[in-house]
């Protein structure tokens, strides 16, 4: 489904400080299974995922989503992607603070201009199957960590997206909410949504629920 | 289209809730934003209303004024000199040449001077009198009642009041009191036959030049006034007032717009951090350029509105007492009058041009540099 090939990506190209994030990456991410890019700080599994997730382009390389080459699309473009197709759950959750829940929740639809009573609805009913209907009003902030990221998932599922993505999604969690999180992450791959994670912790990594580990070093795929 | 109307209506809703958030910023932002448009649109609206008045006191006055002068000094006119006029050969263009009789009447009683006046038209009856609004409010009077003053020559004169001039235009009428030719003579001992000036009529304003050459040629001792001449004086009077106001307020109008500038210009770390986010999920550029947009448009028009309100009341409804010292000034207008509301359109324009659009400016440039930062800065932070 995601076909990368010779993935490419340089920060502060031509200056002394050029650094490459990605050296030659070559993968193959397969739909409805769920993918953890493992490795350690620095090895560029960030990078990647950004760069699956259209959130950025790579300096050089091929990026084809469903046949379909975007490497080469401008960003207005790659916002539309972004929105139709990936939900993202960023690893400091990246809520908007002063905002309840429920607002959070819905702040990805609002470019779609959806009519209001039935985004609330779904936004609603999001929350409602993360056991969090009953915080919706409360501000993000007054929020536990666990609840928080369960906003977070919500909001990433608001527009309906084939892939969701996390990155160091249990970095922040403890044990128990660490296996919670797993087990959503399970029932929406059972529903047919391909997931791609970021994480070197081994309840991620070991886990049933995941199909595949690629493992990262020195922005380069290491051979399992 | 609904699917645009959606769009605007979230955009709004986010704004409104951003607004709130940053509550101590945006109402901070909003009082100085206010002052600023109090100021200017209080000075504009006033001097407009005065300029009004002018041109409202002068519809309906003669095209000229002819004085006679004597050392150079304002004169009455003799018998016989209004018919010198017509004897010099006919005016062309000249509808209706009328000796006028008025005088200056210091009140102690309210201290305050009143312009008597014997209309040609012969409205007054001898032994009555109509008082002008303030006039009328400063002595407290009504019709049927009965009002004395004491003349220049010590001699007490009592009349009845039979009616108050409109408020219409105050500018006008406010210290006016009208009284028969008769009442008149007796009161100032104004010789008979005399008169304080002539009024001339001309029908076609082109000619109003040629008339009072013809005038100051023909009677060397006479010095026409021209309506318009006096229009632009008052004009250039009030103009050259507004523009001390201005120039004396612009240290604060200034320090009021750098700080409006720099609340709405400054982005905090948080702000930045959230345009990263909205990005990240999926809001276009346009989008959250359109969200700032919204804010912008919200709290210049709310200030717009809020100060243009609070000038207006301030100056048709109080009188405008923070700036009337300078802009009226004692010896221009005396004695107190209060002015009708007068709005005009472009000035109203200007205003809203030179203060909500700056503020636009001021909040969209920083947006847009925050907003075409690369969408993978909320997965780093």
């Amino acid at each position: 489904m995601i076909e990368l090939k010779a993935i490419r990506k340089a920060f502060n190209q031509g200056q002394p400080n050029e650094f490459w994030a990605l050296n030659g990456i070559d993968l193959s991410i397969e739909a409805k299974k769920v993918t953890v890019l493992r490795g350690p700080s620095g090895s560029g599994k960030t990078t990647l995922l950004t760069i699956v997730g259209c959130l950025a382009r790579p300096t050089s390389g091929r990026v084809r989503l469903a046949e379909d080459d975007i490497s080469g699309l401008p960003e207005r473009f790659l916002t539309g992607i972004r929105r139709s197709t990936f939900g993202f759950v960023f690893q400091q959750f990246n809520l908007v603070k002063g905002l309840s829940a429920l607002e959070n929740v819905m702040l990805p639809a609002f470019p779609t201009g959806r009519p209001h009573r039935e985004l609330r609805h779904h936004a609603e009913s999001l929350l409602d199957r993360l056991k969090l209907a009953h915080r919706r009003e409360a501000r993000v902030e007054w929020l536990s960590g666990g609840e928080q990221q369960r906003v977070a998932i919500a909001r990433a599922l608001v527009n309906d997206p084939k892939i969701l993505i996390a990155d160091e999604p249990t970095a922040n969690l403890d044990t128990a909410l660490s296996r919670e999180f797993m087990g959503i992450l399970e029932s929406l791959n059972a529903e047919g949504r391909t997931v791609i994670l970021t994480s070197h912790d081994p309840l991620v990594v070991e886990s049933a629920a995941v199909h595949r580990v690629v493992s990262m070093r020195d922005g380069q795929l290491v051979e399992n | 289209m609904n699917a645009w109307i959606e769009k605007q209506r979230h955009l709004i809703d986010f704004t409104l809730a951003s607004l709130a958030r940053r509550r101590t910023k945006n109402l901070g932002l909003l009082l100085v934003y206010t002052l600023l448009v109090f100021v200017l649109a209080s000075v504009a609206l006033y001097t407009h209303a005065l300029r009004q008045e002018a041109a409202q006191v002068l519809k309906h006055s003669p095209e000229i004024v002819l004085q006679r002068m004597v050392a150079g000094r304002h004169d009455l006119i003799p018998p016989g000199y209004l018919e010198k006029i017509g004897q010099k050969g006919p005016l062309r263009g000249v509808q209706k040449i009328e000796g006028r009789l008025w005088g200056y009447y210091y009140d102690p009683v309210v201290k305050a001077n009143y312009t008597f006046m014997a209309p040609a038209a012969e409205a007054v009856q001898p032994g009555t009198l109509v008082a002008g609004p303030a006039v009328a409010r400063s002595r407290g009077l009504a019709v049927g009642n009965t009002i004395s003053f004491r003349a220049y020559s010590g001699k007490l004169f009592s009349f009845t009041v039979a009616g108050t001039l409109p408020h219409a235009s105050e500018l006008v009428s406010a210290d006016l009191v009208l009284m028969s030719e008769q009442d008149f003579r007796a009161f100032f001992e104004f010789p008979a036959g005399h008169h304080t000036d002539i009024a001339l009529s001309v029908a076609n304003p082109l000619e109003v030049r040629n008339v009072a050459a013809k005038l100051a040629a023909a009677l060397p001792d006479s010095r026409p006034i021209l309506r318009e001449e006096v229009l632009r004086t008052y004009a250039s009077v009030f103009d050259w007032r507004e523009g001390l106001m201005l120039a004396l307020l612009s240290a604060a109008i200034f320090a009021f717009a750098i700080l409006a500038w720099e609340k709405a210009s400054g982005l905090s770390a948080e702000e930045k951090r959230e345009i990263g986010i909205l990005k990240a999920i999926g809001w276009e550029t346009g989008d959250v350029i359109k969200m700032k947009l919204w804010e912008g448009g919200l709290v210049s028009l709310t200030a717009f509105l809020a100060g243009f309100v609070a000038a207006y009341v301030q100056v048709f409804r109080f009188g405008a007492p923070l700036f009337e010292p300078v802009l009226k000034g004692w010896a221009v207008l005396y004695p107190r009058f209060e002015l009708v509301p007068a709005i005009d359109g472009l000035q109203v324009a200007t205003l809203f041009f030179f203060t909500v659009f700056p503020y636009m400016a001021a909040v969209l440039v920083p947006i847009w540099r925050a907003a075409i930062t690369d969408p993978d800065s909320a997965m780093r932070s």
